[in-house]
């Protein structure tokens, strides 16, 4: 019913662009309707030291997904999507994608991550800053081609050749999304990317990543605070407390989602009290 | 109006143009102070020199050529020592900074030395080497060393971890992670250390030809002192300070021409 949903949303706004892109996106990717690729998650657990910060997470996330997790902060959220990454490795359980098992048979460039830091290389312009989210391709001849066109979906073209000292929070983290899509990522992880823009800011830029979102069709996962955000943006909200996911929910509203609508509102609310509650308990409230 | 309302204002007023020659303005009224100040007969000439009659003394030993040849010499010195010690400083550097076995193995060792003036080692280096090229060479490159090793270590060091981890993630190879990421985020500190070695390259320069040498303009200071040539004296020193000045724009060059980058660097 999701995947049914989703492709109506997918299919009731697309202008010409949108046509074009998908198009391309599916000329690119001929095995699959979908590119992303589904998530299997098992029995995950990290320690750090003596603390246990996950404790045994098991998910399943269908290709194409848009997941959203939340939480309060140290209970786990951004370690599970470094693990999902592949930036540390995990204590016990596993984690596959698609068919294939994590480690050995995953591209590594199947999966990007965009932080909540740009992490642009300073001392590259933009369109080389954008150039190395292709990994191995970059010395392909059309690398600069696709960097260009992937500059172009997040609207900073003509930014090129600036250095990225130049641009402002927003462009800068635009950049990055940039760099991350150029490769055609089949996962793409988001750690709090929006956490330190301004309001205004944030709101166009998840217009933006939700638009990438649908005309490339990747799984993504969103790590986030902020419960507005992942409600107007998530298929499925997953929130995490001590370790372990507490709650699963679908959010089944049509896409695009108006901001402040009561719908939201309500489950945005409805989220909330979930989280505060389970931190009541956990300070002995 | 506040101090700080007047601070954009006055970087606004900066004369782009004239930007080269303000800097001249005080040196150049120096020597106009202290000409008329030997004129006047203020000052007695066997103390100070006139600047009119340094520029005379300059102008014989230019019109004998020994101005030029000492100079070349000196030059000559002060880059092959520079060469030497720099490009062992920075491979140390690099080594230190990649490695955690090289830096463990060497670096206490160098910083022990480090502590040790090394013009101090002038009395060994006289022993070893006579008062032949090879003891300068000696001194100016352990002097440039230092320098360039502390800064190009400490470069590598702090390149921001979290450039490094996104490399990692977009599949860089340890080759290309140099390049592209960690020889780039530790330039700005090398570039440091290069300025502080040039500084250093002609103090010990200097300082060996006064000691210990037959020719170089250490060694032309030092015999105009023996036959009490106070203007070639003064001439030499004025010809430091311009041979620093040339060695600090080079180092100002190779910023701008690297560094294009970074914020400090950008024109407005």
């Amino acid at each position: 019913m999701q995947e049914a949903l989703q492709f109506r949303a997918g299919t009731e706004v697309l202008d010409s662009r949108d046509f074009v892109e998908q198009a391309r996106a599916l000329r690119r990717q001929p095995d699959a309707a979908h590119p992303g690729l589904s998530l299997t998650i098992r029995g995950l657990r990290k320690s750090f030291g003596d603390h246990e910060v996950l404790r045994g997470i098991d998910l399943h996330i269908p290709s194409g997904q848009f997941v959203a997790i939340v939480g309060r902060s140290g209970c786990g959220k951004s370690t599970l999507l470094r693990l999902i990454a592949g930036l540390e490795p995990c204590d016990a359980g596993t984690i596959a994608f698609g068919e294939a098992a994590r480690t050995e048979d995953i591209h590594s460039e199947d999966i990007r991550v965009m932080f909540q830091e740009p992490r642009l290389l300073p001392w590259a312009r933009v369109l080389d800053n954008v150039e190395v989210g292709l990994g191995r391709a970059r010395k392909s001849a059309d690398a600069q081609a696709r960097a260009e066109r992937a500059l172009g979906e997040v609207g900073l073209a003509e930014k090129r050749s600036q250095w990225p000292s130049v641009l402002s929070g927003g462009q800068k983290q635009r950049v990055a999304l940039a760099r991350a899509l150029v490769g055609n990522p089949k996962v793409l992880a988001f750690d709090e990317p929006l956490g330190a823009l301004d309001a205004l800011t944030r709101i166009s830029m998840q217009r933006l990543l939700e638009q990438v979102w649908r005309d490339q069709g990747f799984t993504a996962i969103l790590v986030t605070h902020d419960v507005s955000e992942a409600v107007a943006l998530a298929d499925r909200v997953l929130v995490i407390e001590n370790g372990r996911v507490a709650h699963d929910i679908d959010v089944t509203l049509h896409r695009p989602r108006q901001r402040g609508s009561a719908e939201l509102a309500r489950l945005e609310g409805a989220i909330l009290r979930e989280l505060l509650k389970g931190g009541e308990e956990q300070i002995g409230f | 109006m506040s101090l700080i309302d007047s601070l954009p204002r006055v970087r606004t007023l900066r004369l782009p143009r004239a930007d080269g020659l303000v800097q001249w303005i005080v040196p150049l009224a120096i020597i106009v102070l202290w000409q008329a100040a030997c004129s006047a007969g203020l000052v007695p000439s066997r103390v100070l020199p006139a600047p009119s009659d340094v520029a005379l003394a300059g102008l014989k030993l230019a019109r004998s050529g020994e101005l030029f040849t000492n100079i070349w010499v000196s030059f000559w010195r002060a880059a092959i020592g520079f060469v030497i010690g720099g490009s062992i400083g920075f491979a140390f550097g690099l080594a230190n900074g990649l490695s955690e076995l090289s830096s463990k193995l060497t670096d206490t060792t160098l910083q022990m030395v480090r502590n040790v003036p090394h013009l101090a080692l002038i009395p060994l280096v006289i022993l070893w080497f006579g008062i032949d090229e090879t003891a300068k060479l000696f001194l100016v490159a352990l002097g440039v060393f230092f320098p360039v090793y502390i800064n190009t270590l400490h470069g590598i060091r702090t390149v921001d971890p979290q450039l490094i981890e996104m490399g990692r993630i977009y599949g860089m190879s340890d080759r290309e992670l140099f390049t592209r990421v960690i020889f780039p985020g530790a330039l700005p500190s090398i570039l440091v250390g290069l300025r502080f070695a040039l500084g250093i390259m002609w103090l010990t320069l200097i300082v060996a030809e006064t000691i210990a040498a037959s020719s170089g303009l250490g060694y032309m200071a030092m015999q105009a002192r023996e036959f009490m040539q106070i203007d070639v004296v003064v001439l030499s020193i004025l010809i430091y300070a311009l041979l620093g000045k040339l060695a600090d724009s080079l180092s100002r060059l190779l910023e701008r021409l690297t560094l294009s980058w970074h914020p400090a660097f950008q024109k407005r």
